[in-house]
Formats: structure tokens, sequence, C-alpha cells
């Protein structure tokens, strides 16, 4: 099974590049504005391929991060079951939405996320960030509809390439 | 797996279950399905990451599981700097042969005027020797430093930390300061085995003590919400601090040595109480530029009161023959039987 396998490629490779580009540097004024791409992902593979992404394994995906990039264990997880929860108790819709509330919902989404890990931090102690904190979901925005084209049309090809 | 946590995916093709079951699942999903995901589940997965929350706040496991895990994160850390290296040794390998020239100049006059500082600066070295021999002052201020580089990842853009590529294998501690040509740049907070992570000092969780060069009033520097600034919240209203004034560390507290620059006030205003002044600094490392920095190792630091002068008196050779302290000297220094 070559095209199980290729697509199977495509899911963990798309989610170590999120990762990396959520490590990725960028100049300075851009920092604020980097938009949550392991979440972006997320939400594209919650919507496509529901059976992967259960509540565990964004749970455990969310640990990964921490492990990575975080300051306290369990606060991406956290963020990242909410997130799915959400995208899979609202995926029938979501995914019959033309591309324009499509990226308003991930536009919600991103915001309820960044409220949650204000919670999180908050209780954790620490200051409350600056106004371009509630920048990156915009960008998210903006982004989404290119993550999902992309890594559409990535699957489609990748599922028209095969020889049968 | 439960054919209700499943959405109706028809068109997909990747499945690694049998189509038996999804067709089944298409049957009984409707648009408006609610129960698509439990809400038992999304309670017990909040619980367990609440719950490592709070242990991890306590006893900070995170550290001790990325430390184990740092055989996969420390690659994962140079795979995402990769491309900015690759961009940066391309800058530098296009840059015209003007662009080199020009460079090269400027290079080799700003080290003709360090040279010709550091001549000067020599002889006020030996002369700074000779005073201090003559205090015999404990402090010694020569500096034992390691180099290490930047490695240009982005951890979270709200929290000021950076990524070096030295760790406990190079001896790098928590708690060593780092600094850069310009300044303080902030404190190792953590370590890996080849990587650690240091916390600047514009990250709103830090603080460092301070003392203005110009007055000697001390107070403690926080770090603010932005890259460039740091807050001194609480400057007594009355005290001598003037916009323009430099910021070094002052010691105190014990885990950065003094003297290093910190910053320069921009700005001092009364704060809403007007029972202090709240002043504006900017940091004098460039926080956001540096590619390379300095770890200081750790010095011992002049506390308490200085030990007591063991030689007062004459010389030993005017003195005379000593009878009788020699017998006690050697009797101390035998254990007792």
């Amino acid at each position: 099974m070559n095209r199980v396998r290729a697509q199977g490629w495509l899911f963990a490779g798309s989610l170590a590049v999120a990762f990396l580009l959520q490590l990725m540097p960028l100049p300075q004024l851009l920092l604020p504005v980097k938009p949550y791409w392991v979440a972006l992902v997320l939400i594209y593979w919650a919507i496509e391929l529901p059976e992967k992404i259960g509540l565990g394994f964004a749970f455990l995906f969310g640990l990964a991060g921490d492990v990575l990039t975080g300051e306290l264990l369990g606060e991406q997880a956290l963020r990242l079951v909410v997130l799915a929860f959400i995208v899979l108790r609202f995926r029938a819709r979501l995914r019959f939405f033309p591309m324009w509330q499509q990226a308003l919902a991930v536009l919600a989404l991103l915001l309820n996320d960044r409220v949650v890990m204000l919670m999180v931090r908050g209780f954790s102690g620490e200051t409350i960030p600056s106004a371009s904190y509630w920048l990156a979901p915009l960008v998210g925005m903006l982004m989404w509809p290119f993550v999902f084209l992309l890594l559409d049309d990535l699957r489609t090809r990748l599922r028209g390439s095969e020889p049968r | 797996m439960d054919s209700r946590l499943r959405g109706n995916d028809d068109y997909s093709s990747w499945r690694l279950f049998p189509p038996r079951m999804a067709i089944a699942r298409s049957d009984t999903a409707t648009l408006f399905a609610e129960g698509t995901v439990s809400t038992l589940r999304l309670i017990v997965y909040l619980a367990c990451a609440v719950v490592l929350m709070v242990l991890d706040h306590r006893g900070s496991y995170l550290e001790l599981l990325r430390h184990t895990g740092s055989a996969l994160v420390e690659p994962v850390y140079r795979l995402a700097a990769f491309p900015a290296d690759v961009a940066r040794a391309t800058r530098t390998a296009v840059a015209t042969q003007d662009q080199l020239a020009s460079e090269n100049r400027d290079l080799r006059e700003a080290l003709l005027l360090a040279q010709a500082r550091l001549n000067r600066l020599d002889t006020v070295v030996a002369q700074n020797a000779r005073l201090k021999g003559l205090l015999d002052a404990q402090k010694n201020l020569g500096l034992s430093v390691q180099f290490a580089r930047l490695i240009d990842v982005d951890l979270d853009p709200f929290r000021h930390r950076i990524v070096l590529d030295v760790g406990s294998n190079q001896e790098v501690a928590v708690g060593q300061p780092v600094i850069d040509a310009h300044g303080v740049m902030g404190q190792i907070v953590e370590v890996l085995p080849n990587t650690a992570v240091a916390m600047l000092i514009t990250d709103p969780t830090h603080a460092i003590p301070v003392v203005v060069e110009r007055s000697g009033v001390r107070t403690i520097a926080y770090g603010s919400r932005a890259i460039d600034e740091l807050n001194l919240p609480n400057v007594p209203i009355s005290a001598d601090v003037k916009v323009g004034d430099k910021l070094l560390t002052s010691g105190l507290g014990g885990r950065f040595p003094a003297g290093f620059p910190v910053g320069e006030i921009i700005q001092v205003k009364p704060d809403q109480t007007g029972m202090f002044a709240a002043a504006v600094a900017r940091p004098a490392a460039a926080l956001d530029r540096s590619g390379e920095v300095l770890l200081l190792h750790d010095q011992p630091q002049p506390y308490g009161p200085p030990p007591a002068l063991d030689e007062m008196g004459p010389p030993a050779d005017l003195a005379g023959p000593m009878p009788a302290l020699p017998a006690t000297a050697a009797a101390a220094a035998e254990p007792s039987r």
C-alpha cells in the first residue's frame, strides 16, 4: 500500500514542518505576528481525517510541542485539546463552509486559543502580554486558505499520481 | 474504534480501517451531528492537562523531560535554525567586493583605535595592579569567559529567551551571566547536553540589580514586554537619576558581577502614586542582533568583610627568633589524638 504510506508521510511531514515553522526565527518585527502553525495544520487534519486526530492525539501532539518550545508541561496540550474538540464538534459544518467562512471560523478558533493561553499563563503567574499578542490569530486567518489549499493539493496529487 | 467518533469521511482515500465501517458511519452521521466527540473525553483530557501543568509548576518536570529527550530536541532546534544559517551564509557569500572592502577598512580603523586604547589601558592596568597590591584588594576583576553562538530559533515571541549552542557538556551551568560586546544580555535558565536556554534581561519575569554610574543610586531593572526596554519602577523620587544616565550591574545579589553596562536611561517620570520615579532604560546589549555571546564563569564574590591580613608589623626576619610560636603552630597542625 504505497499510497497509504505516501499519505502517512504527508500527514507526519506536515506536522513536523509545522513544528519547524513554529521554531523558525523571524525578524524581530514579525515575531509577534507569527501564526500558530501547529494549530493550523492540526485544524486541517481534524477536518479532513478525524479518524486520525482524536483528542488523545491532540493531547500527545501538544505535549510534544511543550517539550520543544514550552515553559509549562501541558499548556499546549490543553490548548490543542480544546481546539481539536471544537473542530471535531463542528467538523460536519466546517468542511462545507466556503473558504472565507472557514477562515473566519479559524480566526475564532485561534482567538479562543489565545484566551485559553492567557488564562493558563495568568494562573501560572506570568504577566499580561502586550497588545500585539492578539495579532497572531489574524495572521493565522490570512494564512489558513494557503495552508488548506496547499495540503489539499498535495493530498490530491499523492492520490492522483498513484498507478492503479 | 467507536464509529461515532469518526465523521463522515467518504472521499478521503487514506484510511487504515476497512471501508465497511465508513459506509455504516456515513449513514448515521448528520450534517449537524453534535455527538461526534464526547464531552466526557474532553473533560478527562483537560483534567490531565491541568494536573500536568500543576505538577510541572511545582516540580518543573518539563526540564527533566527535555533533558532526557535532548537527543531529539537538540537536532530539531538545529534543524529549525538551519534556514536562517543558510540565509546568513548566502548573504556573506554574495556580498560584493565593494562592501567587503569598505567593511574591511572600517574594521581596520576600529582595530587601530582599539589598539591605541589598549596601549593606553595597559599602563592603567599596570597602575591599577600596583595600587591594588598596595591596598591588598581581594576583588579580582579578571574575566573567565566562554564563547557561545546563538541558535536562531524562536521559542515564544512573548517570552524573551535565546538558545545557545553550548550545554552541560561544555560545562555551562544554570545561572551563568550572558554578555555581549556592549553589555549584559541575560542569564542561563536551562541547560541541555549541547544546548542552553538563556533568559534575556528584558523578559518580564527578570530583574537585575543595577547602579547608576554617575550618581551611584542603586535600584533594580525589571524586564518589560518590549525587547528594547527595561523598567525601573521604584527609583526614589528624590534620587539623582537623569535621562542619559548609564546603568551598570551593581553586583548585589551575587548573580551578576559588578560593573557591566546594562543600559541607558531614556525616560524618567513620576509614577501614579507620586512616591517613586518610574524610569525606562534601553538595554546596552544588542539583544535582538547579537549572533555571538560570552558566558561568564562564576567568580568568587566578595561577600562579607575581607579576611584579616596575615602579615602585620615589621618583616619576620627583623623580628628575631620566635620562641613559642612554631611549637604551637606544629601542635595545631597535628590532628589531636
